[in-house]
């Protein structure tokens, strides 16, 4: 068990497994599939990140760098939680990207009833040590335990 | 975050709980940024990412009607990314069926949606924006709200706007409030280059491969990019403007470059020089190896790898005045030097409406058709984004189009060969 301490983005607590991108997650190319076409695992379409490619992200604790790709990443991870398909939260070892940090502060100012928290800044030794499937508990204060 | 007494006064509901919600989203957008203030949007224009009635996009007009309906509408009028649907483009008729009655169905009401909120004409639907038909071109120093990464890459990078890489939806929400967040790409310190590029290729780089593999190394940093000269010389002409604009949309889309300063040429660049790279930024040198490292990893996820392409795209983003010219004398050679009349893979140019009308007037408009190229406004990402398409075998030289899409990616030079001597070979 290995505890880290990132910024609370997003608040919130949950616990989830883990599903772990070492390269950046294009948000479009990541969910545009599982949006249009009623994939309501959310499985991740991005054919460049070998991490997650084909991979369930509903609910899971999905750790990252950062996001990449197009501008419309922020409004997509906006469908995904108004659409509750939605990581059960996003854990950025870097400083959230613009486009991410659009797409939860969207969510958090106009929808209602949506939680998926967003902790930044954890570090590159987090990434370096969360593997798929780990389980991850979040808590109020950004602080994130691994085991 | 320090607001002006206005900025505060909306935010506490003075204009009413959805014009404070709006200051709201910037505000707590900026504060994640550390952002000092709010700045003033300073563009004549916008340029907003979502053109596309897709249904999967229900809660973004939703949002969007809620703006319309409490009067939150900008004083700046915008252009928008291309249309996703053009009857020109071949498709067959399950393709079409599934276009206008399921993912598309809501095109008509968003566009409706659009005019309420200031869409600047009904062919303002373009990603680039900033080619001089358009008429959409920020000046330097200008602070804009825009988003669509190519854009904003060029502005920025090209034009010298400033403007940070924002989503869709934040792009709407600046120019209604008429401010953007102090923080990255608006600030002199956020332009500065933490990486230093260096370029020994024994050619001139192909645009799309090279933005490919800086923007996969550097991700959203901003790097400085040296040894172009010999290439694209010291002026920002009309072609090295274009390949520019190739260059940059392949770096954010590969990654996340949303600024990027070429030496002795880009307009930073030419007032500062090495004054823009900050101390103990990285190197990454580029030579022909490491372009056909990068090529070779691309991933190709056609069912029948050796399948017959089944379309041909050009232009995305869309393709300039010049490069509509350039390829239409290159489509003409390339034909004529393999004995064929027309182009043996359906081949769709696409370009911003206005360059059309333009084009439309020119000598080269017929030469191009009898070819047998077909012209269109569309978005070939848009299009692609569906099952039945996906499966096609379409080729691109764009790295945009094979990052978003199924489609293969191969040089301007290996497509020109495909399309006009044969689909395999290249």
């Amino acid at each position: 068990m290995k505890e880290f301490k990132g910024r609370v983005v997003a608040p919130g607590c949950v616990t989830a497994p883990a599903l772990v991108s070492h390269g950046g997650l294009n948000t479009l190319a990541s969910f545009q599939k599982a949006l249009q076409f009623g994939d309501k695992k959310a499985t991740c379409g991005d054919q460049n990140n070998p991490d997650l490619y084909g991979k369930q992200m509903l609910g899971k604790a999905l750790c990252l760098p950062m996001t990449i790709g197009s501008t419309t990443g922020g409004l997509v991870l906006y469908c995904a939680c108004a659409m509750k398909r939605q990581p059960a939260c996003l854990l950025f070892s870097e400083h959230i990207d613009s486009l991410a940090a659009a797409g939860s502060v969207l969510a958090s100012v106009w929808l209602d009833e949506v939680s998926m928290p967003v902790i930044d800044c954890l570090g590159a030794e987090f990434l370096d040590y969360v593997k798929d499937g780990m389980s991850i508990t979040v808590k109020e204060d950004g602080t994130v335990v691994v085991e | 975050m320090i607001l002006t007494k206005e900025q505060q006064a909306i935010l506490d509901g003075a204009q009413g709980e959805v014009k404070a919600k709006v200051m709201k989203t910037l505000v707590m957008y900026g504060e994640t940024f550390e952002a000092d203030k709010l700045v003033p949007v300073t563009s004549k224009y916008n340029h907003l990412v979502t053109s596309f009635g897709l249904k999967m996009m229900t809660p973004v007009f939703d949002l969007m009607q809620k703006l319309i309906d409490a009067g939150a509408i900008s004083e700046q009028q915008f252009s928008v990314d291309p249309r996703p649907l053009d009857p020109n483009v071949p498709a067959n008729f399950l393709q079409k069926f599934i276009f206008n009655n399921f993912m598309y169905s809501t095109q008509e009401s968003y566009e409706k949606q659009l005019k309420q909120l200031g869409l600047m004409g009904d062919d303002a639907f373009t990603c680039a924006c900033y080619l001089d038909e358009v008429g959409n071109k920020p000046g330097k120093g200008d602070v804009l709200s825009w988003a669509e990464s190519s854009a904003v890459v060029y502005a920025n990078s090209v034009l010298g706007a400033r403007c940070n890489r924002n989503s869709g939806i934040m792009d709407i929400m600046g120019s209604i409030a008429g401010y953007v967040p102090h923080f990255g790409l608006v600030t002199d310190e956020g332009r500065k280059a933490t990486w230093i590029i260096k370029v020994n290729t024994t050619k001139k780089p192909e645009a799309q491969l090279l933005g490919s593999a800086i923007g996969m190394k550097v991700m959203e940093d901003v790097p400085f990019i040296e040894g172009m000269n010999g290439w694209l010389g010291e002026e920002l002409t009309d072609e090295v403007c274009a390949y520019l604009k190739d260059f940059g949309a392949a770096t954010a889309s590969n990654g996340a470059v949303g600024l990027y300063h070429i030496e002795n040429l880009t307009p930073e660049a030419k007032e500062q020089g090495r004054a823009l790279v900050k101390e103990n930024a990285k190197v990454y040198v580029i030579d022909d190896a490491e372009l056909e490292r990068v090529k070779a990893n691309y991933p190709v996820i056609w069912k029948n790898p050796d399948a017959q392409p089944k379309l041909c795209f050009v232009g995305c983003p869309h393709l300039s005045m010049q490069q509509l010219i350039d390829w239409t004398k290159k489509v003409e050679a390339g034909l004529k030097k393999a004995g064929n009349k027309k182009v043996l893979i359906p081949t769709v140019f696409t370009t911003p409406p206005a360059v059309k009308a333009e084009f439309d007037k020119s000598e080269y408009a017929a030469r191009l058709e009898k070819t047998g190229v077909i012209l269109s406004s569309i978005c070939p990402l848009m299009y692609m984004n569906n099952p039945l398409c996906a499966k096609m075998p379409v080729i691109t030289c764009s790295n945009k189009l094979r990052t978003y899409t199924t489609s293969r990616y191969y040089t301007e030079e290996e497509i020109l060969v495909k399309i006009t001597e044969g689909g395999n070979k290249a």
